[in-house]
């Protein structure tokens, strides 16, 4: 009998040693994935930007834009006017409805199902390789391979900017977020430059140690002059990096590394804020979020290819969340929101993250 | 007889039955037409004429509203007698007008102001005027009062406006030159026309022999963001649109252009086909029908309604003079019973329009709006160089009643001029006219291959006319020194097809073409200062060394060529741009005026946009020097022309 209680309390102290490491694991996001790849309509596999508009997803890949609407993919190709086949970047004109998708060939319009295009030859764009757009009332701003510029919408001015008229120093413009107070333009080898709209002013954020991956000083600026991407949420910066991300307040910085954060690598391809604390970092190992103190990252193992939820708290403790599905690839290169729900670009196919938990 | 002996005598019977023909056609129907002539006046003044474009009922036909473009005003007469009740005054050179969803608002585009005049309709009175886009032109307010849309025509867009207070909302992408907004009977959808045809998206050299794309832009009204634009292939202008009360049946007045081969056929109606888009659920999808039949065109369809019970159709066509009435039952017939082509046009059918064109009704001079009774038994036509409005009773298809608006009694000479210019009894089985092409007098953004340089040879590039004086000679090559040689016998021999000015006309209609002033220019700021980058522009079309400190030859200068305040020193030059096609490189040097609107560009219309010009088709620095200049350098220069 005395034995039987033994047992009893034993198991009862295990069951809640375990459930008390088990509520130690911060509670963050779950998603069951369902991916999307030429086999189930994905124009292609690689696909390197996406958007949510409502009910319809937008999917830029390197053989065309994907519509996903309705469960069905419409594909929009350059016989349909589109600039180009790959379709780097894209942003949605939340008023209009029209999409703008940025290629390797020119900036396309779509609206109302019609395509036009905007390349260096027929209009005042800089160049036509167009890494990123952001639309912001009646204006566009694009980043290309050659430098920065606006598309008033009222007045079809084009005005580029570049070496000549801002601090910028290469001209390489990878990504742009656009907001009525400020635009954020990053730039390749030159750090983040920074719009002002209501002064008209230029100013630029770049890292003290220089174009090094040296931290001399940890948050002492922006992490690396090698920017891939920005996102400017609440007043809050998030820039992305090929060596770590920042957070940037206006007045302090806060650098993320994989040695101090739950980053899963350093390079990062594109961010995206989702508020003041919260962010996505799109990186070649996996996708990674963060709630402003802890961390997720999800991803197919980059060894077995099993599914993979590693979460990482505030204290660095590491554990593994057990889940059946993953994004389509480890190599992430875009995200966006749909309600709770996620649409993650990947090297290897599109992902649905559909919030369970 | 020798072969060429035979020749010349059969060019000589087929020149005396030309001649007899001609006599006979002139003997035979222009006296009818001519009587207006008789009361030409000798002013050359601008006299006020109300020149009535668009009318509308109230919404309980009481009273009707009648646009006057020539007096900038809103008459309101009495919807059942039509008298007189008062002139509201609005903007210059109104175009638009639209009812709120209650009637308690009028609506008035004014094109020549960018502005937009409220009218109260209880004390017919101004109650507000609103800033909106460039040109605006047709305006609707959406039922639920929440949007007004307004179709903006150089800026080609609809701007949303919050009905309250005037604020502009947003503005969504229509077609090029959008100009005319129709409300869907539920009031669901908007549908927006446009113009000009849209700017070509292809291949580079390929514009100018490509054919024609428009649009209808389909709105959701209440989320107010665009929907759908159904393609209109090979169409170059599309204008009124109306929906049966059902809504079931679409409507669309269009210009089908035949520019694609030489205007050498207009005898087998060769130029334009006038045309109705047909949509809606009646019809499954868009089709094309034609309105002409030989010996009997329908020119610058323009207005269309269609009457409550959907018996019928009417188009208004502003060149013929005319209004169609249409069965729409014997139109669904032919549609059920006719293999469509797989064009989606019945276009090159001239017979077609015999099985559904019931009555083609003679009204006065530039028939445009059309507005049709509550009841179905008044459809209103407003005869724009008239100063009139035909009463036309369906029942019978005849005039009814023609009603006189307050004006001047006699033709001006400005007046006789606009009339020859928009109508198109000069032409051969009056076909075309010069407002064909020059739609508003402006353009008609086409290229177009002439007879008199050979087929296949020099396709040029259609020409805005406006503020010519000082800017001959004219034709792409220089040849016409004058506008009497450019507007009478060239045009006639080789357009119309036919030669039936007399003296006096023809200069009445070079007096009205001269007349025609530049229209304000949107990209200069109110003061006349330029802006930042238009100031670097400037400086870089008035260079004369270039970047590299080299002096720049005259010739390739941008303000040597295109100097003096219309931007042309009216000489001819060689600018590298002469194609395979063309029989010379020498060009007449373009004005510059209102460059910004005029698309495409060159003498042959290559260039989809002003950037081309340098991007593409300059690449020896033939056409001025500009392959020194950074993208951002040229970026400014195109901001400067844009002013001029």
């Amino acid at each position: 009998m005395m034995k039987l209680a033994k047992t009893i309390l034993l198991s009862a102290a295990l069951l809640w040693g375990a459930a008390q490491a088990w509520a130690a694991v911060p509670q963050m996001p779950r998603y069951r994935f369902e991916n999307f790849t030429t086999a189930n309509g994905l124009p292609n596999n690689h696909v390197y930007s996406v958007l949510v508009d409502g009910d319809r997803i937008w999917a830029g890949t390197d053989d065309g834009l994907g519509l996903y609407e309705k469960g069905k993919w419409k594909v929009y190709t350059t016989k349909d006017g589109l600039a180009h086949r790959a379709v780097l970047s894209l942003a949605l004109d939340k008023r209009t409805g029209d999409v703008w998708a940025g290629t390797m060939g020119g900036l396309s319009r779509i609206s109302g199902g019609h395509i036009d295009t905007f390349t260096q030859l027929n209009s005042g764009l800089s160049n036509d390789v167009v890494y990123g757009v952001s639309v912001e009332g009646d204006n566009v701003w694009v980043a290309t391979a050659a430098g920065a510029c606006r598309l008033s919408l009222r007045t079809g001015q084009w005005s580029l900017y570049n070496e000549r008229n801002t601090p910028m120093i290469e001209i390489w413009v990878y990504s742009v977020s656009a907001t009525p107070s400020k635009v954020y333009y990053a730039v390749w080898g030159s750090g983040i430059l920074e719009y002002n709209q209501k002064t008209g002013a230029w100013d630029k954020y770049e890292d003290p140690d220089g174009e090094t991956e040296i931290v001399l000083f940890k948050d002492q600026g922006l992490i690396h002059e090698i920017t891939t991407s920005v996102s400017y949420v609440d007043n809050i910066l998030w820039a992305a990096t090929y060596f770590g991300a920042s957070r940037y307040d206006g007045r302090r910085w806060h650098n993320f590394l994989t040695k101090d954060s739950g980053l899963p690598s350093n390079f990062i391809n594109s961010i995206k804020g989702v508020d003041a604390d919260r962010a996505w970092f799109c990186t070649d190992k996996g996708l990674a979020y963060y709630d402003g103190t802890n961390w997720a990252v999800y991803t197919p193992s980059l060894t077995t290819r099993k599914p993979e939820m590693m979460v990482r708290d505030a204290e660095g403790h590491v554990t593994a969340i057990p889940v059946t599905t993953a994004p389509a690839h480890n190599y992430i290169l875009g995200i966006d929101f749909q309600g709770k729900d996620i649409w993650v670009a990947t090297a290897e196919g599109l992902s649905h993250g559909i919030r369970e938990q | 007889m020798s072969g060429q002996r035979q020749w010349m005598l059969r060019a000589a019977v087929a020149g005396a039955l030309a001649a007899a023909s001609v006599v006979f056609f002139t003997m035979a129907v222009l006296p009818a037409r001519t009587a207006h002539a008789d009361r030409r006046d000798t002013r050359y003044d601008r006299l006020d004429y109300a020149s009535p474009l668009e009318m509308e009922f109230s919404p309980d036909g009481e009273r009707l509203y009648v646009l006057c473009e020539g007096t900038d005003e809103i008459r309101v007469l009495d919807g059942n007698t039509y008298a007189p009740i008062k002139s509201i005054a609005v903007g210059h050179l109104p175009r638009g007008m639209g009812l709120s969803a209650s009637g308690d608002r009028l609506y008035v585009t004014n094109t020549w102001d960018d502005t937009l005049t409220v009218i109260d309709t209880g004390a017919l009175r101004v109650a507000a005027t609103w800033h909106v886009g460039m040109e605006p032109s047709g305006v609707v307010e959406g039922r639920t009062g929440k949007y007004v849309f307004v179709a903006n025509r150089i800026s080609n867009d609809i701007a949303v406006l919050d009905a309250q207070t005037g604020h502009e909302v947003k503005r969504l992408l229509a077609g090029r030159g959008s100009s005319y907004l129709t409300l869907s009977p539920d009031g669901s959808r908007i549908y927006a026309t446009h113009v000009y045809p849209n700017t070509f998206e292809g291949p580079a050299g390929m514009a100018n022999r490509t054919p024609p794309e428009s649009e209808i832009t389909v709105i959701d009204a209440a989320r107010a963001v665009v929907v759908e634009r159904m393609q209109l292939h090979s169409i170059a202008g599309v204008f009124h649109l109306a929906i049966s009360a059902d809504g079931r049946l679409g409507s669309a007045a269009a210009y089908h252009p035949k520019n694609m081969v030489p205007l050498a056929h207009l005898e087998h109606g060769g130029a334009f086909a006038d045309t109705l888009m047909l949509f809606g659920a009646d019809v499954g999808k868009p089709v094309e029908i034609p309105l002409d039949e030989l010996e009997r065109y329908a020119s610058q369809p323009f207005g269309v309604a269609i009457a409550p019970d959907k018996a019928q159709i009417f188009v208004t066509c502003g060149g013929s003079e005319a209004v169609l009435a249409i069965d729409v039952r014997r139109l669904m017939h032919f549609l059920r019973t006719h293999a469509r082509p797989a064009s989606g046009s019945f276009e090159q059918d001239l017979a077609a329009s015999g099985n559904y064109v019931t009555a083609r009704i003679a009204v006065g001079h530039n028939p445009r709006g059309v507005a049709v009774s509550s009841d179905g038994r008044r459809v209103l036509v407003a005869n724009r160089l008239e100063d009139t409005i035909s009463v036309i009773d369906p029942r019978t298809d005849r005039v009814a009643a023609t009603i006189k608006l307050a004006g001047p009694k006699i033709v001006s000479v400005l007046r006789h001029g606009e009339q020859t210019f928009y109508d198109a009894r000069y032409s051969f089985q009056g076909q075309i006219a010069c407002a064909t092409c020059h739609i508003d007098s402006t353009f008609d953004g086409l290229t177009w291959d002439l007879e008199p340089d050979g087929f296949g040879r020099d396709i040029v590039d259609n020409r805005l006319i406006e503020d010519l004086k000082g800017t001959e000679p004219y034709k792409w090559n220089g040849g016409n020194p004058d506008l009497p040689t450019e507007c009478g016998p060239r045009t006639e021999l080789y357009f119309w097809r036919s030669q039936q000015y007399d003296d006096l006309t023809l200069a009445d209609l070079v007096t009205y073409i001269r007349s025609l002033p530049a229209r304000p220019n949107r990209w200069r700021l109110p003061g006349g200062e330029l802006t930042p980058a238009q100031e670097r522009g400037k400086e870089i079309f008035e260079r004369t060394v270039d970047k590299f400190g080299k002096p720049i030859a005259e010739a390739n200068r941008c303000s040597f060529c295109h100097s003096g305040p219309k931007g042309t020193d009216q000489q001819r030059f060689d600018v590298g741009t002469k194609a395979a096609t063309d029989n010379s490189g020498l060009l007449d040097t373009p004005q510059l005026t209102n460059i910004a609107l005029t698309a495409p560009y060159l003498h042959d219309g290559t260039a989809t946009s002003l950037e081309e010009i340098w991007t593409i088709y300059n690449p020896h620095d033939q056409h001025g020097r500009t392959n020194d200049l950074t993208k951002d350098e040229l970026n400014d220069l195109i901001e400067y022309l844009r002013t001029r």
